[in-house]
């Protein structure tokens, strides 16, 4: 099966994804249904979208290849060459804003000019604030009480870009409850409101939309690559929280004879504290579509912990279930120790400061390239810009700002 | 016959008030809550007061189609050890305590999924339960839940909504069992101040589809909206209120107060005390 073949008219990938939701919202998603299709058929749609992702977002992002890193890498041994795809350099900071601008354009040609969204970190939040502040829509921005209070930088950034962020205290006040609370807005608001949600998760067509729009990560990425080295990577390497970076790396590759690996985040270890999904979690339905799950023994959806706020989510997008099952894609573990060496190395080796997200991704080379040899190409997504994590890395290192 | 109830509880219920002429009243409180032992004392309370059937919560971690009164219950059940074997046992508690009204089990599809579908039905219908209602879970996303309660016995009740087009109402109809339940507002679960304005045409684009008995829940709360709403269905649907009426009196007065309020939903008594109403 190709990824355009996927998911069916019902929004399933395999056994996973669906629209599990309150009957309340089935004609809205019917009608976000009917709305993508229209404007993915329509020439203009396209068009808009292009000139903005060029002349606002900064399209194409640039592909950087990382040659010291590539060295330190592979040890004594030449190893294999690694380019980075720099989403880090896309407005806002993150390849976030990509899936939340065609969104707002959607929400736009559809009539709905009150937005609602979810935000962890604050990213997601920060690029729909910024989509809504360009095409003068409404928008609301639904946080965790604890990340308010964790990212206040963000919830700045977020209100001078004329958002309103309302603070969740409800369940374990992080991203899980944001995304609840968002739904419910929506659930209230239906008629009049478009939920812009931040990931390849949630219920059908949310799932295949935002891969769709974040595709022109690897599609880019695959054309940079082979005019560069005129051919395709061994191996294609993402973050996975709700998995939308590595959806639009992997998606325009998964034709392709590339190995494609998923790098969730092991927080202190699988054996404690962790958000390692795929790797650990089970089947399960949360907000709106059925996937792997981090859950007790009675489907109790548990809380995650990663340093990186992006990571920390206990589902992920139903397409990465089906790519696991089918075994199209592995998954794997960084922990933030690993990550954050790997954080430190970036910024020395090439200059780079990377989001502690993209920093997973980057520390799974350690354990990547070691198999691979010198004509191997290396793709590593590298999702966001690590100025928002100043703090956080900061703390970790024992440094007082 | 393997777990397949006998009786057709929810049917007889409502051939019964449709006989007599009156709206059924259905109450919601979430299972094992305020404390894990908790609802068979509500039950006996609720159904001396005069209500027609009552639906447990199955409390989950993330209710995304509840208000705050079921989330802080919720969250309340869980904290307490709350889990879907043990709102079952209530269940069974219930019947074994001698109630005889209709039972229905509202929750979650992750919770059922975990819990493992066809157990779950099995060990439901065995605890007297007639009916589930799985607000996560529309038809496209059920084949296998319909399957299951059918060859069990047991109802699996779905929501309409204010926004349902016509096309989903009749695919509703189709695969509806028991009754169906009428979302009043576009919006989540807790008492509201009014009856939503829209109502009648929705309830009456339902009927104009199906001839099951319909049940209108979702922020009512007050003896004027069950007459009102009454007036549109076969039930009424009471949730957050009693919710609200359950965490408001100490334990020792729970049972009269659930009765008293009951009993006032169902206009059969003024008196503050709870004393009166059978």
């Amino acid at each position: 099966m190709t990824a355009r073949e996927l998911p069916d008219a019902g929004g399933h990938f395999g056994e996973f994804g669906g629209t599990f939701v309150p009957e309340t919202l089935m004609p809205a998603l019917a009608e976000l249904r009917a709305a993508y299709a229209e404007a993915q058929a329509a020439p203009e749609f396209a068009r808009e979208l292009d000139g903005l992702l060029r002349t606002y977002v900064g399209r194409p992002t640039p592909l950087t290849y990382a040659a010291r890193l590539s060295e330190r890498m592979s040890g004594e041994r030449r190893g294999p060459k690694v380019y980075l795809k720099r989403e880090d350099l896309a407005h806002t900071g993150a390849h976030k804003i990509n899936a939340a601008l065609a969104q707002a354009l959607l929400a736009r040609r559809m009539g709905k000019r009150r937005i609602v969204a979810e935000t962890g970190a604050g990213q997601h939040g920060v690029a729909t604030a910024t989509a809504c502040a360009l095409l003068s829509l409404e928008c609301i921005v639904y946080m965790g009480s604890e990340d308010v209070r964790r990212q206040s930088l963000n919830v700045f950034r977020m209100k001078l870009l004329g958002a309103e962020v309302r603070a969740v205290d409800a369940g374990s006040r992080t991203l899980k409850d944001a995304i609840n609370e968002a739904i419910r807005d929506w659930v209230t608001n239906v008629r009049s409101t478009y939920y812009l949600l931040g990931s390849v998760v949630g219920p059908h067509p949310y799932p295949a939309m935002v891969r769709d729009f974040q595709s022109v990560i690897g599609r880019e990425a695959r054309a940079q690559l082979l005019e560069a080295e005129g051919r395709l990577p061994t191996v294609a390497v993402a973050c996975v929280g709700g998995g939308s970076n590595a959806m639009g790396l992997f998606a325009p590759l998964q034709d392709d004879a590339v190995r494609l690996v998923g790098v969730e985040a092991a927080g202190e270890g699988l054996a404690g504290r962790h958000a390692a999904t795929l790797v650990a979690g089970r089947p399960g339905v949360l907000h709106g579509a059925r996937s792997y799950l981090l859950q007790d023994e009675w489907g109790q959806v548990q809380e995650a912990h990663s340093i990186s706020a992006g990571l920390d989510y206990p589902g992920v997008g139903p397409e990465h279930a089906w790519l696991k099952a089918s075994e199209r894609a592995e998954y794997v573990a960084i922990t933030d120790a690993e990550a954050l060496a790997a954080f430190q190395l970036l910024c020395e080796t090439e200059g780079i400061i990377p989001a502690l997200e993209s920093s997973h991704a980057i520390a799974q080379l350690w354990k990547l390239c070691p198999q691979l040899g010198a004509d191997d190409l290396v793709l590593v997504n590298l999702s966001g810009r690590g100025d928002k994590d100043m703090g956080t890395v900061a703390a970790a290192l024992g440094v007082t700002l | 016959m393997m777990g397949v109830a006998t009786t057709d509880r929810l049917g007889e219920l409502f051939a019964r008030t449709r006989a007599e002429g009156r709206t059924a009243l259905i109450g919601f409180v979430p299972g094992c809550w305020p404390e894990l032992d908790a609802s068979v004392a509500i039950a006996e309370a609720a159904e001396a007061g005069g209500m027609d059937a009552l639906e447990l919560g199955i409390p989950f971690s993330d209710p995304l189609a509840d208000g705050v009164t079921n989330q802080a219950a919720y969250q309340q059940a869980l904290a307490a050890g709350a889990t879907p074997a043990a709102v079952l046992g209530q269940a069974a508690a219930i019947r074994a305590a001698g109630v005889r009204m209709p039972l229905l089990l509202m929750g979650y599809c992750n919770t059922l999924l975990a819990y493992g579908l066809e157990r779950f039905v099995r060990d439901a219908a065995a605890a007297g339960v007639d009916g589930l209602v799985v607000v996560d879970l529309p038809p496209e996303e059920a084949s296998k839940l319909e399957r299951v309660a059918q060859a069990a016995g047991v109802h699996v009740v779905y929501l309409l909504a204010p926004t349902s087009t016509a096309e989903r109402i009749a695919l509703v109809a189709r695969h509806a069992s028991g009754f169906i339940y009428c979302v009043s507002v576009t919006g989540v679960t807790g008492a509201r101040a009014a009856v939503a304005e829209g109502l009648p045409e929705f309830v009456a684009r339902v009927r104009a589809q199906t001839a099951l008995p319909l049940a209108v829940g979702f922020g009512i709360s007050t003896r004027a909206q069950v007459t009102a709403v009454g007036a549109l269905a076969d039930a009424v649907i009471v949730g957050s209120a009693l919710v609200q009426a359950v965490a408001g009196a100490p334990r020792a007065e729970r049972a009269a107060a659930v009765r008293a309020f009951t009993a006032e939903l169902c206009g059969r008594s003024s008196s503050r005390s709870g004393g009166g109403g059978d």
